[in-house]
């Protein structure tokens, strides 16, 4: 290579780093860090471990012996099942006493078998007692199970709440750079937004592979607990909770990025971290005590922080339409733009501010 | 030439930086010299655009600086800052990249450059694993790794033992060289004495003096002279339109009010045989204080 070819190769190595570029490297290193955590793995065996636990538990300890009633020569059918059969006089009297949730089933005869009638549920336990595999009748059937449907609202909100919860890291890293000082050299680099958006990408990129990893583990895990009947109905639902997951976790990053830009000193982000915390916690109380309450349950898939948790759980129990995840997700994500661009101006207002906590005002305002 | 025009800026009620305007001209190691609290750090601030300016322009090479201008300075800090859990080599080149290196590029540089500041073996260690004196080395490398058009450098050598100082002098010097306008703020003035080749001199946020360091030694402080002469050079208090400063058996020392140099060499010789008769260069010291009066 002559001189001249080598001097034209090391200017084109040196280009200036733009918008993207600052942002992607910005990313690029949290994202690093990340995976080189070992907190960051376990938490991540942990869901797992958990998620597969939930599935297979209550399979693995059924609990007591299920109590069903018989009708005439279906109480043949289970002899020596393990079962706490009682007896009723007609079908009739049986369905009653199954309204009634005395039992969890009745088994009638049906030809020369039998029949077996639930009132939401298909119950496993019970069909799974019987040496036939009989056909069951619903009496008032529902798309899941009360016990299915606490599973997946339980299972989703805990899922978010990790994951907003998770964002904290970006305002710890944002703190950590204005403890040290390396802001600083970070600012007369690049960008200020490319800051936040890199911080906002990376952990949202680590948020989505985690979720990746959780909804194809989970399917696996229900397949393995057989819950297959669960799964077919979760599945539309898991599909739907993993873009309203991802637009969620932009949505409170932002949030998490400005708290931690407020504050100069890891010791005092608990002063500024309230708020986020408060939007990421109170959907999670609110969609776990009010799941029955279906007009909260409505408003609440709509509002941008909780429409995470509270959409696909409707979903899931077929209570949404077709278009209102869709609608949904439109309010999201709007609002993602619009708290994205509010919150950029507060970060850039307030990194390079030390000492105290930063009002907000301060933020907003450019006079220095 | 990194020109600053008449910046000024007030925290507050406060003025901390009035017009202030100097250069820094390549190839040239320019000391930034004043007391705590002058105003030096929020000067260089404004120059990496960390802190905007209130009035004033920052140029280089004759055009405004912005931000994709300022991603071929390298700057240092006051209060030294990298990411502690980082790696430093990786940190260092990571740097590199976000001012615009290509990542091989960055790394090639981030090799020689710890090799150069004698921390090629501490590359792979977490920052917060190293001594302070090489936390600062690592500092420096990341300051420098982009091959920078213009250095920035706020208290350099504060915190580096007199090996260190040397390393990371030899590391500027270099840079100086290759025609790189370098600005570094210090309070030691024997340091700068030392180091700079420019000057510039501030005060209260006000400018009290700038130029070439033998400029201002020869502009600033009063003519001063040392005479070595055989026998008692006692007379030199009353001779007229001197000031003495000491005078210790046949050596004295004073200041001259006007220009009578010859005159106080005449009377010497007249006196008896003159050993030596020397002009005596005001340190940095007697300068700044004079400046800053």
């Amino acid at each position: 290579m002559t001189v001249m070819a080598q001097r034209e190769l090391e200017s084109t190595e040196v280009t200036g780093t733009s918008f993207v570029t600052a942002t992607r490297l910005v990313a690029e290193r949290e994202v690093r860090t990340f995976l080189r955590m070992k907190g960051f793995w376990v938490g991540l065996a942990v869901l797992v471990v958990g998620l597969f636990a939930l599935a297979v538990l209550p399979t693995v300890f059924g609990g007591d012996q299920p109590a069903v009633v018989t009708v005439g020569s279906a109480a043949d059918a289970v002899d020596g099942a393990d079962l706490d059969a009682r007896s009723a006089p007609d079908v009739a009297a049986a369905e009653r006493m199954v309204r009634a949730e005395d039992v969890e089933a009745a088994i009638v005869p049906d030809g020369d078998g039998v029949r077996v009638i639930a009132l939401n549920d298909p119950p496993t336990d019970v069909v799974a007692a019987l040496t036939t595999a009989p056909p069951v009748d619903l009496l008032d059937p529902s798309d899941v199970g009360q016990g299915p449907r606490q599973l997946v609202i339980m299972v989703f909100s805990l899922v978010f709440l990790m994951f907003g919860m998770g964002g904290m890291a970006i305002a710890q890293s944002t703190v950590t750079e204005k403890q040290t000082r390396i802001v600083e050299i970070l600012v007369s680099t690049v960008p200020v937004r490319a800051l936040l958006a890199g911080k906002i990408a990376g952990h949202a990129l680590l948020t989505l592979g985690q979720v990746v990893v959780l909804a194809v583990a989970a399917p696996i895990a229900m397949r393995v607990g057989g819950q297959s009947e669960l799964l077919a109905v979760m599945a539309p639902a898991l599909g739907w909770f993993v873009p309203f997951l991802v637009l969620g976790f932009v949505l409170l990053a932002a949030m998490w990025g400005v708290a931690g830009s407020l504050v100069s000193r890891q010791e005092d982000l608990g002063s500024s971290i309230g708020v986020v915390m408060m939007l990421v916690m109170g959907p999670y109380f609110l969609v776990m005590f009010l799941a029955d309450n279906a007009g909260v349950m409505t408003v609440l898939s709509y509002v941008p922080f909780s429409a995470a948790i509270a959409m696909p759980v409707r979903m899931c129990s077929g209570a949404a339409q077709v278009w209102e995840p869709l609608v949904s997700l439109g309010i999201l994500a709007g609002t993602v733009v619009l708290v994205l661009l509010l919150s950029s101006r507060l970060y850039s207002g307030s990194l390079l501010r030390t000492g105290g906590k930063v009002k907000l005002s301060a933020a907003w305002g450019r006079g220095d | 030439m990194l020109s600053i025009k008449g910046i000024s800026r007030s925290f507050g009620a406060t003025r901390v930086l009035d017009e202030v305007s100097f250069d820094v001209r390549p190839g040239r190691m320019t000391g930034f010299l004043g007391a705590n609290g002058s105003g030096k750090t929020t000067t260089m601030r404004i120059i990496l655009g960390v802190l905007a300016a209130q009035g004033g322009a920052v140029t280089w090479r004759g055009t405004p600086v912005t931000q994709s201008v300022r991603q071929r300075f390298g700057y240092m800090p006051e209060e030294r800052g990298l990411y502690p859990k980082m790696k430093v080599g990786e940190q260092v080149a990571w740097l590199g990249e976000l001012h615009g290196l290509t990542r091989t590029r960055a790394r090639r540089e981030t090799g020689r450059l710890l090799e150069q500041l004698e921390l090629a073996d501490r590359a792979e260690d977490k920052l917060e694993e190293l001594s302070l004196g090489n936390q600062q080395r690592a500092q420096v490398a990341a300051a420098l790794v982009h091959d920078p058009d213009v250095l920035i450098l706020d208290e350099p050598f504060s915190g580096l033992d007199p090996i260190a100082v040397d390393t990371v002098l030899g590391v500027l010097r270099e840079r100086a060289a290759k025609g790189v306008p370098v600005l570094f703020s210090s309070h030691q003035l024997a340091v700068v004495e030392r180091l700079c080749d420019d000057l510039v001199i501030i005060s209260g946020g006000v400018i009290a003096a700038a130029g070439g360091r033998d400029e201002l030694r020869a502009k600033h402080g009063p003519p001063r002279f040392e005479l070595v002469v055989d026998s008692d050079a006692g007379w030199l208090r009353d001779h007229p339109g001197i000031r003495v400063v000491d005078v210790d058996g046949p050596r004295g020392v004073f200041d001259l009010a006007g220009r009578g140099d010859q005159d106080v060499l005449r009377e010497a010789l007249r006196r008896g045989d003159v050993r030596s008769f020397t002009p005596v260069v005001p340190s940095l010291d007697a300068i700044f204080k004079e400046v800053i009066r």
